[in-house]
């Protein structure tokens, strides 16, 4: 690849319990780019984007082994950070989750984690966070209401507001748009075509159409393994693998 | 032969009636319980009920030491046990996913939560009383404290398994901290649900008699002394209950009158606390 990895995942094997669910995972996930994760329920997408923030250490029994290295340096290991990592790689879910809070507040939680910004420096942040994701002329007005008084659509974009105002690296987005109506939709993938200039992006999608269209590379598994990764338009023009051009045909899955 | 349609709709009717009727059998209970307590407390609630103490035999009187009593007890008992309470279910809900102390926890408590509230009151009794060798506001206060503990554990962890944990996520995902997101995020969350379960705590202890009976025990004059001996409502309706004079046992009908209309204003509270809360979010 000619361009440089952002992260780095070597020989990844995944467990819950006893059961495996990524096996020997090899990806480069290229800086600044879109990453489309795509297969059918089960195959471990998501599983993989949680790796990538260590999000299933809050969980008892799972675990994960081999390599993951985020600007070459092993996140898996025992003594890393995870509240940093967490920082550097920011998430946001297939359901929109506001915390019960008001909008200002929902951005503002996270910045003032690791910073300790004045009161106009933190109007600022939260004004510019809520602008990056397209939200800032829908809610400049009722800054102060709950986060739950947006609609699905709002709230989505809040909580990207809220992971991209801390600033990550990295941003992973789990089904982002799978709750969403079309218009919202549109709205979110307009937005990770704005947000790849600054962030490396990683989207796990059940839509065929959406990684297609967001992302510049598509990366397909099944079954917990990786089957077939390069540039979106090569995959889905010209797939090297059967299995893979029978999933984005349509034939299967 | 009737259909399986026709079958299906008269079982529907048989158990909806069944439900009715069970309902009504309650809130009957419910109803000729309060008639009862309004119609024989209801005329003696006066201003004298709030000022004056309780009386000596064959005096007029009133129940001002002993609802003070009650009420300093209670708010202090509330006051100890909710803190102790919300940080014991906290820890059950959020931090006690691996390991044997959450599980042992969590029985230990279901059977404080079960257990008679006079076990309470000999407890307290045996630790406090018998090795101070007197009987104390304090001593009444503890077994009160003891009473919340279970109720605002068992609340506190039942509201905090509520809230999904896709937010715990969202906040751990920002990198937040774990004590960051469970006072920032999740009690947040179960604000109003935690609240009610004080609430109705506190209904609890308001009407115990059993664990201050052996504590507290009672005191005929003003007292806000915590280390002596208390009046309160519930053993005071117990006593004059008891006693063969005509004006006490009017007093205890209007003691057992406000305690009620008390627990049950807390119990409205609660749920409009409760209600708000959900239609607000």
């Amino acid at each position: 690849m000619d361009i440089k990895p952002k992260i780095s995942l070597q020989n990844l094997d995944f467990f819950y319990g006893k059961h495996h669910a990524l096996k020997n995972i090899n990806l480069d996930i290229p800086d600044h780019h879109v990453t489309a994760f795509i297969g059918p329920s089960g195959c471990g997408k998501s599983t993989l984007l949680r790796t990538l923030n260590r999000m299933y250490d809050l969980y008892p029994g799972q675990r994960a082994e081999g390599k993951i290295l985020l600007d070459g340096e092993n996140i898996l290991e025992k003594d890393t950070d995870l509240n940093k990592l967490r920082a550097r790689v920011g998430m946001v879910f297939q359901k929109p989750t506001p915390f019960p809070m008001s909008i200002y507040d929902n951005i503002a939680f996270g910045i003032k984690l690791y910073d300790n910004p004045s009161r106009s420096e933190l109007d600022d942040r939260v004004e510019w966070a809520l602008k990056k994701s397209a939200l800032w002329n829908e809610v400049k007005d009722k800054l102060n209401q709950s986060g739950y008084s947006l609609s699905g659509g709002q709230q989505q974009r809040l909580c990207i507001a809220r992971g991209i105002a801390v600033k990550p690296d990295v941003l992973l987005l789990d089904e982002p748009a799978s709750a969403l109506d079309p218009i919202s939709t549109a709205r979110i993938e307009e937005l990770i075509h704005e947000l790849k200039t600054d962030y490396t992006i990683t989207i796990v999608t059940h839509s065929m159409q959406q990684a297609a269209r967001v992302s510049d590379y598509t990366a397909y598994m099944y079954l917990g393994e990786m089957m077939e990764f390069g540039k979106t338009d090569v995959i889905f023009t010209n797939p090297t693998k059967k299995e893979t051009e029978d999933y984005i045909t349509g034939k299967f899955g | 032969m009737i259909s399986l349609y026709q079958r299906r709709k008269l079982i529907n009717n048989f158990n909806m009636l069944v439900a009715w009727l069970t309902m009504g059998i309650g809130l009957a209970a419910l109803g000729w319980i309060l008639w009862t307590l309004i119609g024989h407390g209801l005329h003696g609630i006066n201003l004298a009920i709030f000022t004056q103490d309780t009386p000596a035999p064959g005096s007029e009187g009133g129940l001002r030491n002993a609802i003070v009593g009650s009420l300093l007890m209670s708010f202090s008992g509330a006051l100890i046990g909710t803190p102790i309470g919300i940080m014991a279910g906290t820890y059950l809900a959020e931090f006690g996913e691996r390991g044997w102390l959450a599980p042992t926890t969590r029985f230990i408590n279901d059977i404080l939560l079960s257990a008679p509230s006079i076990v309470i009151g000999l407890f307290v009794y045996a630790t406090y009383v018998a090795t101070t060798r007197h009987f104390a506001g304090w001593a009444g206060t503890f077994a009160l404290a003891l009473l919340v503990i279970p109720v605002v554990v068992r609340t506190t962890e039942n509201m905090l398994r509520l809230v999904p944990n896709t937010l715990r996520e969202a906040a751990a995902a920002l990198g937040a901290p774990q004590w960051k997101i469970v006072t920032m995020v999740t009690w947040r969350a179960s604000k109003a649900g935690m609240m009610t379960g004080i609430l109705l705590a506190f209904a609890r202890i308001t009407g115990e008699t059993a664990p201050l009976l052996f504590t507290a025990l009672n005191n005929q004059f003003f007292s806000m002394n915590m280390n002596a001996p208390m009046a309160n409502l519930p053993v005071v309706i117990f006593q004059m209950a008891m006693s063969p004079y005509d004006n006490w046992h009017d007093l205890a009908w209007s003691g057992a009158l406000i305690i009620t209309v008390t627990v049950l204003l807390l119990s409205i509270l609660a749920r409009a606390l409760f209600r708000q809360d959900k239609t607000s979010h």
